[in-house]
């Protein structure tokens, strides 16, 4: 089962009194775009946050690759292959395109204190393709002529951009997008799913929370439905939008057609 | 960069250099109390280097700086004095001649020890943030005065208020070459003071250039994105604890490193030197000059540990005292005039006297 990239069974995760998961599994396959669903509060940041080691889970079994991870600090779910982007965008903003982009590849380099001050050969040629490669991945985003600008004065739509490119400069196996079209227009809608579109073609696995549903469906290969901390449905997106909870959940009880 | 560009710039740098060379020989003129306000500016050039480190680059306020000043000041102070072979039988024994550690020796174990005691101060404030970090940096920086200040009992190792005294001047070993003796070359006096100028300068200046290549570096990077955003710093796979202390230890190295210097140009040091307002102006020196940013914080602490000499010696030529019937001494003016021309930086200047440029304005709207 090689081409399995996530693999999370029975995971729960309790606040308090309230149970924001019980029992919630998903597996995700290579080159897949998996779509992540639900009504408000339904649980999906927090399995997101979940997976990505921003909280510590009360149980359940995770394995990223075929291996199993455990996901207790998020430094180390970045390591072992996880890239996120944020519900609200979270750049480093004094910071120029390029740079947010090259600390998207400290996770996969190496140099060190030493090699920095006195500046080593192999020190240099890690530090030129540091930079190649942000550079190669801002262009690849689209928004490449904007490498020395501040990345809080982008618009609203190049910052999910360049959080994007961020995410990708670690060399994930797996791309877990929180709600990229939150704020967007209809325009910056189509060009953000054209991105996505062509990310997946390149070869990444993309897992994607959203609650625009006409983007989610038009998306991905298969969705999971959340409800109040649980998974009430699975499938194709065809078979999703028929399923009876779904609609339950979305719309309210009563709502069949009669 | 066209060649007119970096034509210009090696001109400023190489008018920088020569300034710089000649600057002590022009003071010396003056007098001697020029020149040692030069050397104490370049000690503090030292500090706030090392601050910007901590606070410019990783973004952690540290209120308690001083404190790595003084234990690299007390370090040198207690291995080249004779306090321990005076105080410990058992020393003195093993040392018959005194305590005499050679500064070399000291300077790279004064940053070690300093940065040591930077990443042990700093492991317990790593889950804090700004307002509760100030405030627990600035305890720790007032705790290791306080220990200065009262370890003289029940076993004398610091001698307490009265401080540590007949510290070594520098020496280079195996010559005569004595840094606290006035000395000539080519005929000319070259006075202790210049010597320990010239030492100084060259410390700085290499540790212009570690942060320098620290602050373009993957570290540097680490750090800053920690300061712009911690939980998008872990969420890219950076190890935040140990990048914090980190920059925690590395900037307690270059405040040791200062503390050593300090202590051999003084040859005297006590627990007062170390007090809450050395820390709080090294953070203003930071803040002034432009956080982060390398030029700016070495303008800063060059104003603000000149400034106040210089009006010193205005109203001293003034005789201000005599002007208002003894109602207005020099020490009131100068620490008003300081506020005053710091209010007045701030308000005009908020990001600093020369603060890191901006990179291009705002880019235009997306497009594909």
């Amino acid at each position: 089962m090689a081409d399995i990239v996530l693999k999370v069974t029975g995971a729960s995760k309790r606040f308090g009194g309230v149970q924001a998961l019980s029992d919630v599994g998903i597996t995700i396959r290579r080159g897949e775009v998996v779509g992540l669903i639900g009504p408000n509060g339904a649980g999906k940041t927090t399995f997101f946050n979940v997976i990505t080691g921003l909280y510590i889970p009360d149980s359940g079994s995770f394995e990223l690759g075929g291996k199993p991870y455990k996901p207790s600090a998020v430094h180390e779910v970045a390591k072992a292959g996880i890239a996120r982007t944020f519900q609200n965008i979270r750049l480093f903003p004094e910071m120029t395109a390029l740079e947010n982009v090259m600390v998207g590849r400290h996770v996969r380099t190496g140099s060190g204190l030493a090699g920095a001050v006195f500046r080593t050969r192999k020190f240099n040629a890690e530090e030129a393709a540091i930079t190649q490669r942000s550079q190669e991945l801002l262009d690849y985003v689209g928004i490449g002529r904007y490498a020395e600008y501040k990345a809080r004065t982008l618009s609203y739509g190049d910052q999910r951009r360049l959080e994007i490119a961020r995410a990708l400069a670690t060399d994930p196996t797996l791309i877990a997008l929180d709600e990229p079209a939150a704020g967007m227009n209809a325009t910056e809608k189509v060009v953000l799913r054209e991105l996505i579109d062509r990310i997946r073609k390149d070869g990444s696995t993309i897992l994607l929370i959203e609650h625009d549903v006409k983007l989610v469906m038009g998306l991905c290969d298969r969705v999971t439905v959340l409800d109040y901390g649980k998974p009430i449905a699975e499938g194709s997106p065809y078979d999703v939008q028929r399923d009876e909870k779904v609609i339950e959940a979305y719309l309210g009880a009563g709502h069949k057609a009669h | 960069m066209p060649e007119s560009l970096v034509r210009n710039k090696l001109i400023v740098f190489i008018g920088a250099a020569v300034l710089l060379f000649v600057l002590p020989a022009l003071a010396q003129y003056a007098g001697n109390f020029w020149v040692r306000i030069l050397d104490f500016a370049l000690l503090y050039v030292l500090l706030a280097l090392g601050l910007n480190i901590v606070v410019g680059y990783a973004g952690l306020l540290d209120l308690g700086y001083i404190a790595f000043y003084a234990v690299g000041a007390y370090m040198f102070g207690l291995l080249a004095s004779p306090h321990l072979s005076d105080t410990f039988a058992a020393i003195k024994s093993l040392f018959p001649n005194g305590l005499h550690t050679p500064l070399w020796v000291v300077i790279p174990l004064g940053a070690a020890l300093a940065a040591f005691f930077g990443a042990v101060l700093g492991a317990p404030t790593l889950k804090l943030r700004g307002d509760y970090l100030a405030i627990v940096t600035l305890g720790f920086g007032e705790i290791i005065r306080v220990f200065l200040n009262n370890l003289d009992a029940p076993v004398n190792i610091t001698n307490g208020p009265k401080g540590l005294l007949q510290i070594d001047s520098l020496k280079i070993p195996f010559t005569d070459f004595d840094f606290g003796k006035t000395g000539s070359l080519f005929g000319l006096e070259v006075s202790s003071v210049t010597k320990y100028y010239y030492l100084f300068l060259l410390i700085v200046v290499i540790s212009v250039v570690i942060c320098y290549r620290l602050e373009r570096s993957r570290i540097g990077r680490a750090w800053m994105a920690i300061r712009e955003d911690e939980v998008a710093a872990k969420a890219m796979g950076i190890n935040t604890r140990n990048m914090k202390l980190l920059a925690f230890a590395m900037g307690a190295s270059l405040g040791g490193v200062s503390g050593v210097l300090f202590a051999t140009f003084q040859r005297f040091i006590s627990p007062e030197s170390f007090a809450l307002h050395e820390s709080i102006m090294v953070v203003a020196m930071v803040v002034l000059g432009g956080i982060g940013h390398i030029p700016g914080v070495i303008l800063g602490a060059l104003l603000l540990a000149s400034l106040p000499e210089v009006l010193r010696w205005i109203s001293g030529e003034l005789d201000l005292q005599m002007l208002t019937g003894g109602r207005l001494d020099a020490a009131i003016l100068r620490q008003l005039l300081i506020a005053l021309a710091m209010i007045c930086i701030m308000l005009a200047r908020p990001r600093g006297l020369w603060p890191q440029p901006e990179h291009g304005k705002a880019a235009p709207a997306a497009t594909n």
